[in-house]
């Protein structure tokens, strides 16, 4: 059989990280940046934050919702710049970027909720 | 004289008239609304990414201790961020519809040998979304103040 | 309702013009009037000169596809009187994305050069003898492809696809349709041989689901559902090339 590119991989991870994103992130950016800073509801103490997020499957949770959210964006983000500013000829450069960045974001979040508690 | 075409050279002459080729513009999703609509569509990744990033300076906060975190509220009341995060949740809300409702045209189901229709197929991730925020809302608020 | 109508009409000699330019013609307006017939109007008693393509006048052929104020549509399914307002004006250029021979002509030899790298036929080498008798087909499995078959080739969806714009080797929704037209057929046995054509950056993976090549097509043929479907068999067959070393063919 022919080969086919490679593509189909990181259109998988957009497609999942959309998903995930669509999901998960309205109700938990509803509730911690504009209910809570607004005073619409009564905030959640810091020690019951903590407890939950030392939940493994919470944090598990929060790792598969940064990642994945941020190789959707990587994803969408090197399209919309090859199609809105024209710049397919850096192809390479915006891959990079795009992609790096994901990895960064990543890696960040693993370090922090595996050292969170 | 030759000039360059997609697929092969094109050699203008008396014979074979000048094609011409019109430019398409850096701008050219800003003259419709449709082509407006799908770039606002694509951009929202860039505010899903936003929200991630904020998230990470959360969970920072949290592990610096009650101190750090009562500073990161602080931040989050203040109006320009205020203002950024409602304008993050206008996209992100943009994101989660658009792509319910997009999503069932990469899947075609037929039940019966017919096909069914597309708000159908949309409508269980609704639901799902219904049950996943509302179970959030119970464990990040409710359940704290038992 | 008015009586006349404006229309303003790009008009391209390669002769005499550098580049396409705008002129008016009046033309009555009838209750039954397409814009295809205020051509034929303007050819026949205005200005012969005026070139351009049709044929069937009944939407079948797809040759009279032209941007109506910036909308790409079949000229002869256009109403004039959708237009006839007060001062209402119909623009009618050549349709989008294409280089223009002669006024509202385009150039279509790329289009039937991509249409071409994706196999649009049966490819079937193992054929059972004419004695076993026709090909049989369930409606169920007429079903899967009969959509994506409506294609009348009239490449308003090339006009309509900003990605065919923005990066001309893009295969384009029309020849992406039609290679899942045959794909989806069951008496089709060529998936192999046009994957590698479709699952490449500049075949489906150039799609961004933009949708507005579905919203024009003047057949409900929905190229953008046919590429996200085909986005996903591609998928499929990707993790699939890592377990089955030569592929157990696509479907």
């Amino acid at each position: 059989m022919a080969k086919q590119s490679d593509e189909a991989f990181f259109w998988v991870l957009f497609s999942a990280g959309g998903v995930v994103a669509a999901l998960l992130i309205p109700v938990q950016l509803f509730l911690f940046f504009v209910a809570i800073p607004l005073g619409w509801i009564q905030p959640p103490s810091y020690d019951h934050l903590m407890a939950l997020v030392r939940l493994p499957l919470t944090r598990l949770y929060l790792f598969v919702l940064c990642s994945f959210s941020l190789f959707h964006w990587a994803h969408r983000f090197r399209y919309t710049l090859y199609d809105g500013l024209r710049v397919k000829h850096l192809n390479e450069i915006i891959f990079t970027l795009c992609y790096g960045g994901a990895v960064a974001g990543t890696v960040v979040a693993a370090y922090l909720l595996w050292t969170i508690a | 004289m030759t000039t360059e075409s997609n697929t092969r050279p094109v050699h203008y002459s008396e014979f074979h008239p000048r094609w011409y080729r019109r430019p398409v513009s850096v701008y050219w999703w800003i003259g419709q609304r449709q082509y407006l609509k799908f770039i606002l569509r694509e951009l929202s990744s860039v505010f899903v990414a936003t929200f991630v990033v904020e998230t990470l300076f959360q969970l920072n906060a949290l592990k610096g201790g009650p101190q750090a975190y009562a500073e990161f509220q602080k931040t989050l009341a203040s109006p320009l961020i205020i203002a950024l995060n409602l304008l993050c949740l206008l996209f992100v809300l943009f994101h989660t519809i658009t792509w319910f409702n997009l999503a069932p045209s990469a899947m075609p189901i037929r039940l019966g040998g017919q096909r069914v229709p597309t708000f159908l197929v949309a409508a269980p991730s609704y639901v799902m979304w219904a049950v996943i925020s509302a179970a959030v809302y119970w464990f990040v608020i409710s359940w704290s103040q038992t | 309702m008015a009586n006349t109508i404006t229309l303003e009409i790009a008009r391209y000699s390669p002769e005499r013009d550098a580049a396409p330019h705008f002129q008016n013609f009046e033309v009555p307006v009838h209750k039954e009037w397409v814009v295809l017939d205020a051509l034929n109007h303007i050819k026949d008693q205005e200005d012969g000169s005026l070139t351009y393509r049709w044929s069937c006048r009944m939407g079948i052929c797809g040759s009279c596809g032209m941007m109506v104020n910036g909308e790409p549509k079949l000229t002869c399914a256009t109403f004039l009187t959708d237009y006839a307002k007060q001062g209402g004006k119909i623009r009618v250029e050549p349709l989008r994305y294409f280089p223009v021979v002669r006024d509202l002509v385009t150039e279509l030899t790329d289009f039937l050069a991509k249409l071409k790298k994706v196999k649009p036929w049966l490819v079937h080498p193992n054929q059972p003898p004419l004695s076993e008798g026709e090909f049989l087909q369930t409606p169920e499995q007429v079903d899967r492809y009969k959509q994506f078959s409506m294609c009348i080739n009239c490449t308003l969806c090339y006009a309509a696809c900003p990605v065919v714009g923005l990066d001309p080797i893009f295969v384009g929704p029309a020849a992406l349709a039609l290679a899942q037209r045959y794909n989806k057929d069951s008496r089709d046995q060529g998936s192999d041989e046009r994957i590698a054509v479709l699952a490449h950056p500049d075949g489906i993976w150039g799609c961004t689901f933009v949708g507005e090549c579905t919203r024009v097509c003047p057949k409900h043929v929905d190229p953008a559902g046919a590429i996200q479907q085909y986005k996903i068999t591609a998928v499929l067959e990707w993790l699939k090339s890592f377990v089955t070393p030569k592929g157990a063919g696509v479907k």
